[in-house]
């Protein structure tokens, strides 16, 4: 009786969700991973300030009114500031939603699913912030009345 | 992250003073629950228990022995060398990853049930032994070898005592498997590397006689290598060798990083 040849013992052994099947050597997760750190440190420090600026200095919390936030952006210093703070704040906490995803979906369709709605949200609000920033007018006229508030220059 | 907070261990139950005279070992009795699964019978797991009478010199180990030899030879574990070398017998014991072999059943709360299960995250077999295969893929991928570049030194390869420190706590690994089954992102998703390949890479990037560092960074520079480690510190705690895992995990980074920026 011929002996039994087996050609490949292993093969088959080990289920699929074991293997590595895209091998990705892209340095993206290398990047993904120093960008939190530094973003997280500059985000201390852009917080921070942020917070003390709006609820603690001058007249504290309840000097904040539509006026407050007109003076502090008709300044291209606080501009630059939140534009900043907006666009570290969502990438971060995006990335960081990003990894809690891949952590705890199962499935790659949850995954894809989740990633998806997570990143549409990202590109929304970093895109609608980038703009109301810019774009922001505190003297604006609508239908021809002119809101005029006291530190807007005469018509 | 889901870190499994475990209760402390309270310090042991049995004192073994110095009245103790030589041959006389206090006994005490124990409930021992292992986690049963056979898939010739039935796809679900169970527990059975035993009740035992062993000695303040005992193991874990010594108790499954007991059940196996005297109760029910059916109950099946791994074990070679049961002196702590091997690294054949690391299971979840009171939901601790730890070896049968090292673990004194004085140094446990006698006063409860022991409960002991097979390592988490990889494919049970039957009862308290796992399919080591995907461990043992990650770990040959890294290559676990010397390899060197150039002409081959007549004599011994030379290094000095501090160029051998350098990754002294990396050589301890016995591949046991208490870490990698200990990661909460292991145990989701079983195309990580995991702690253990990351060590045994670590002790060849940063041997000085290895020429192939740059390789091991790249291959664990892949999306499912070191930067999944969210640093919760559970293969630390799991090492029955006390390889401090995270902080080798943390060196490897560093050493991608340095070299990529």
């Amino acid at each position: 009786m011929a002996t039994p040849t087996i050609d490949s013992p292993r093969s088959g052994r080990v289920s699929p969700g074991y293997s590595r099947t895209s091998s990705s050597r892209g340095n993206f997760e290398m990047i993904a991973w120093l960008f939190m750190r530094l973003s997280g440190a500059i985000l201390v420090v852009l917080i921070f300030v942020h917070l003390y600026i709006n609820l603690v200095a001058g007249d504290g919390i309840t000097g904040i009114d539509f006026g407050f936030v007109a003076g502090k952006w008709a300044d291209p210093f606080w501009q630059v500031w939140d534009l900043t703070l907006l666009w570290l704040s969502m990438l971060h906490g995006t990335n960081g939603i990003r990894v809690i995803i891949n952590d705890y979906a199962d499935k790659n369709s949850t995954r894809m699913w989740l990633k998806g709605v997570l990143y549409t949200a990202t590109v929304v609000i970093v895109v609608l912030g980038t703009l109301v920033i810019f774009t922001f007018d505190p003297c604006p006229v609508i239908d021809g009345v002119a809101h005029v508030a006291d530190y807007c220059p005469a018509p | 992250m889901s870190t499994e907070t475990v209760e402390k261990e309270p310090a042991s139950k049995i004192d073994l003073g110095p009245e103790v005279a030589g041959g006389e070992i206090p006994t005490f009795d124990i409930t021992l629950k292992v986690r049963r699964y056979n898939p010739e019978v039935s796809d679900e797991a169970h527990w059975d228990e035993w009740q035992l009478t062993m000695y303040g010199t005992d193991r874990v180990l010594d108790a499954l022995h007991k059940v196996k030899w005297e109760h029910d030879g059916s109950v099946s574990f791994r074990r070679s060398c049961a002196h702590g070398v091997c690294g054949s017998d690391a299971m979840r014991i009171n939901g601790r990853n730890r070896l049968a072999c090292k673990t004194l059943l004085k140094d446990l709360d006698t006063s409860k049930p022991i409960l002991v299960e097979p390592i988490k995250g990889l494919p049970v077999e039957k009862d308290l032994i796992v399919d080591m295969e995907p461990f043992f893929q990650s770990y040959r991928e890294i290559m676990p070898f010397l390899i060197t570049k150039g002409h081959e030194p007549t004599k011994e390869r030379l290094q000095s005592a501090e160029e051998r420190d350098r990754y002294d706590d990396t050589t301890k690994c016995i591949l046991c498997a208490a870490c990698t089954s200990s990661c909460p992102v292991f145990w989701t998703d079983g195309q990580y590397f995991g702690p253990a390949a990351i060590v045994n890479a670590h002790r060849f990037i940063f041997d000085s006689r290895d020429d192939a560092g740059d390789m091991r960074l790249e291959i664990l520079n892949d999306k499912e290598g070191v930067w999944r480690c969210r640093t919760t510190f559970n293969c630390s705690e799991a090492c029955p060798r006390g390889i401090q895992v995270t902080k080798a995990i943390s060196e490897v980074k560093q050493a991608i990083l340095t070299r990529k920026v």
